[in-house]
């Protein structure tokens, strides 16, 4: 259905603000088809029309450019949009089992969206958080350290409507379009919350507090030799190295 | 004596408001800026250069080096892009910076730009990140709304905008010239080089691609001199990385070290493989990077040591597996990965990520034979250096590797006519 004048003219404000940060306007485009995404849920041919209005390109051209890319989806998606990592380490250590058990679970396979329309299903490739495996997304935020039941369990707690958090995320998840609004640009004020890492990214910075490795202090002038150590145990015991 | 763990980059990420503007002051930060402002653009490439610095994102190539290529007194607008579409498998070393420490980021992408006479700094994160891309954004508000972004900043007459630009699921962006077409709003295909960035990259404009983790090492290096960083690490491979270290290990971690620490050194941090098991293969650099094995504990991860053990440093993304684990189903998931992801512009790619895949799983149910596992190698060796880009030379050191390693293993389904392996094995739960 094509878009109200109302949504028409506020797509146009927000997309004429993308545009303008851009030297060459076509760059707008991926932050155009997220919000557009955003408006509806997917992207559809009216999505693409106004992209392609607004940019002075093709409809053909823009839609070559929606199917090159997994984010941007075709037909409706669940409010919650749930991937699991089945790439090798996450597969592995166990994804591939929750994704099994995901589908039969909630009685969907890949791609496919629960009749209540609230969670969608599908897998994922590697989402850059191996050392928290294995991992899910939901609505693109993580959930690190996955077993089959606290999948299960997020699951239905977001089938439920029930509070939910991610690991390392904002304090509640958004909506897959508010998702989708925050990639084309626009901020939802939720950028402070949440840890600044988690705990596996500490092990090694908590391992060398403890042991007093550092960085060599630099030189006096801040370009001699590194041969001048920060303050603590440098090369402790059995973690000893020869200078190379 | 060097300690075994450096941390830098990761050294702040304990602090709770890290990611904020007056937490990253409070560590240090926006410091790094002033000081280039302070110097000629030729003395901020200059240190970077004798710095030793070299591309963290996998090819290594020189950065100072890199920067040096742009043309000078061109009068045309120049562009950094910062690299940010960590998507090779077992890599998880700069979304996490970006998300602890984003301003780390925009500094060095501040003193990038300057250095390279760049007006528009464009940072290419992969879209799936969500919570990264706020902090990202975050930072760049508050950095601007300080002075260290913008027109003329610091007094200094310099001025570079720095936009956050989301990308939409594709592996491929991750090389370099289809991240380029992918930011002019294209579908992510790869370029013909050359012309390489440097002379037209981005609007066919001199433009610089680098990783985040190179351009978050700038500001210690501006900071601290090029003697700092060049005292660490090995000869060739100067300064420190992330490590990341993933899969059956007992505690699964990110380490900041000198390049030139071995594997044996990072599992004994890590307190081993998990549950007293074996060491079976492991990647130093990604999956691209093909597989190594315990032969290989004592190899230096850098980038010349590990070359010469016949892989790549890569990303440092150090996945481990252990004697659980299925080496033909840990490839055929790494080769459906590489198929999923080819562009589809070039054939020895696309059609041969596609028969590796088909040949692949025939072996890993047992159906295979030995005349499959030569096919196997004889589309690899069609593939390597034959693809338009890197992904399909990543495709292949997998398979070739595993063969290398376990030819025994891919006959062995062979013949009991399965996999021998149960992948229940190998999860998570079932060490507890």
């Amino acid at each position: 259905m094509p878009f109200s004048d109302e949504v028409l003219a506020r797509l146009d404000a927000d997309a004429d603000q993308i545009i303008g940060q851009y030297p060459g306007s076509r760059s707008a485009l991926l932050p155009l088809l997220h919000l557009v995404q955003s408006e509806e849920g997917y992207v559809s041919v009216d999505g693409i029309e106004f992209c392609a209005a607004k940019l002075g390109l093709t409809e053909a051209d823009v839609t070559g450019v929606v199917s090159f890319y997994t984010m941007y989806k075709r037909g409706p998606v669940g409010e919650y949009h749930v991937g699991v990592c089945t790439n090798t380490v996450c597969g592995v250590l166990g994804g591939n089992q929750i994704l099994a058990e995901l589908h039969q679970h909630l009685g969907v396979g890949d791609d496919e969206t629960t009749p209540d329309g609230r969670v969608s299903l599908e897998h994922l490739e590697c989402n850059a958080a191996c050392v928290y495996a294995p991992v899910m997304m939901v609505n693109w935020e993580f959930f690190d350290n996955m077993t089959p039941a606290s999948a299960r369990q997020l699951a239905d707690d977001l089938r439920a409507g029930n509070p939910v958090t991610p690991t390392r995320g904002p304090e509640r998840l958004v909506t897959f379009r508010e998702a989708a609004r925050v990639l084309a640009g626009f901020n939802d004020g939720l950028a402070t919350e949440g840890p600044a890492a988690g705990p596996a990214d500490l092990v090694g910075l908590e391992l060398a507090k403890e042991h007093g490795w550092t960085a060599p202090e630099p030189g006096p002038a801040g370009n001699h030799g590194a041969g001048n150590h920060g303050a603590g145990n440098h090369g402790a015991s059995d973690h000893a190295k020869e200078p190379r | 004596m060097t300690d075994i763990l450096t941390p830098v980059l990761t050294a702040h990420w304990d602090q709770p408001d890290i990611f904020t503007i007056d937490g990253y002051r409070r560590a240090g930060g926006w410091q790094a800026l002033p000081k280039a402002l302070g110097m000629s653009r030729d003395e901020v490439i200059a240190v970077v250069r004798d710095a030793g610095l070299r591309g963290r994102g996998g090819a290594g190539f020189g950065t100072g080096m890199k920067w040096s290529f742009l043309p000078k007194g061109d009068n045309k607008p120049h562009f950094l892009v910062v690299n940010a579409d960590e998507s090779e498998p077992g890599a998880c070393k700069d979304v996490p910076l970006m998300m602890a420490n984003p301003h780390l980021l925009i500094e060095g992408a501040a003193v990038a730009s300057y250095a390279i006479g760049a007006g528009h700094a464009f940072i290419y994160v992969r879209g799936e990140v969500l919570h990264v891309i706020r902090r990202l954004r975050n930072a760049v508000q508050e950095a601007r709304a300080a002075g260290y972004l913008g027109q003329n900043i610091l007094g200094s007459g310099f001025d570079v905008e720095v936009i956050i630009h989301a990308g939409a699921g594709a592996y491929i962006c991750g090389e370099e010239t289809a991240l380029l077409d992918s930011l002019e709003g294209k579908r992510g295909l790869p370029r013909n080089k050359p012309p390489f960035p440097a002379v037209a990259g981005v609007y066919a404009l001199p433009t610089n691609v680098n990783n985040v983790e190179s351009i978050a090492s700038v500001p210690s290096i501006v900071l601290n001199g090029a003697d700092w960083f060049s005292g660490l690490g090995t000869e060739r491979s100067k300064g420190f990385g992330i490590f990341n270290l993933s899969g059956h290990v007992s505690t699964p971690a990110t380490y900041e070290a000198p390049l030139g620490i071995t594997l044996r050194e990072l599992l004994e941090l890590s307190g081993g493989i998990r549950g007293g098991r074996r060491l079976k293969f492991w990647t130093a650099g990604g999956s691209s990077a093909g597989i190594l094995t315990d032969q290989h504990l004592d190899v230096p991860l850098d980038f010349e040591s590990v070359a010469a053990a016949g892989s790549q440093l890569g990303t440092r993304s150090v996945q481990i597996f252990d004697d659980t684990t299925c080496v033909v189903g840990a490839v055929l998931r790494w080769t459906e990965f590489y198929q999923h992801e080819s562009c589809g512009k070039c054939t020895p790619c696309r059609e041969g990520t596609f028969w590796l895949v088909r040949i692949l799983e025939r072996l890993e149910h047992g159906d295979g034979t030995e005349e499959d596992l030569e096919k196997l190698l004889d589309i690899c060796d069609n593939i390597t250096g034959r693809a338009f880009c890197a992904l399909g030379d990543s495709a292949t050191p997998p398979i070739t590797s595993a063969v290398r390693y376990f030819r025994d293993e891919f006959i062995q389904h062979h013949k009991e006519g399965a996999c021998p392996f149960d992948p229940a094995a190998s999860t998570v739960w079932s060490a507890s």
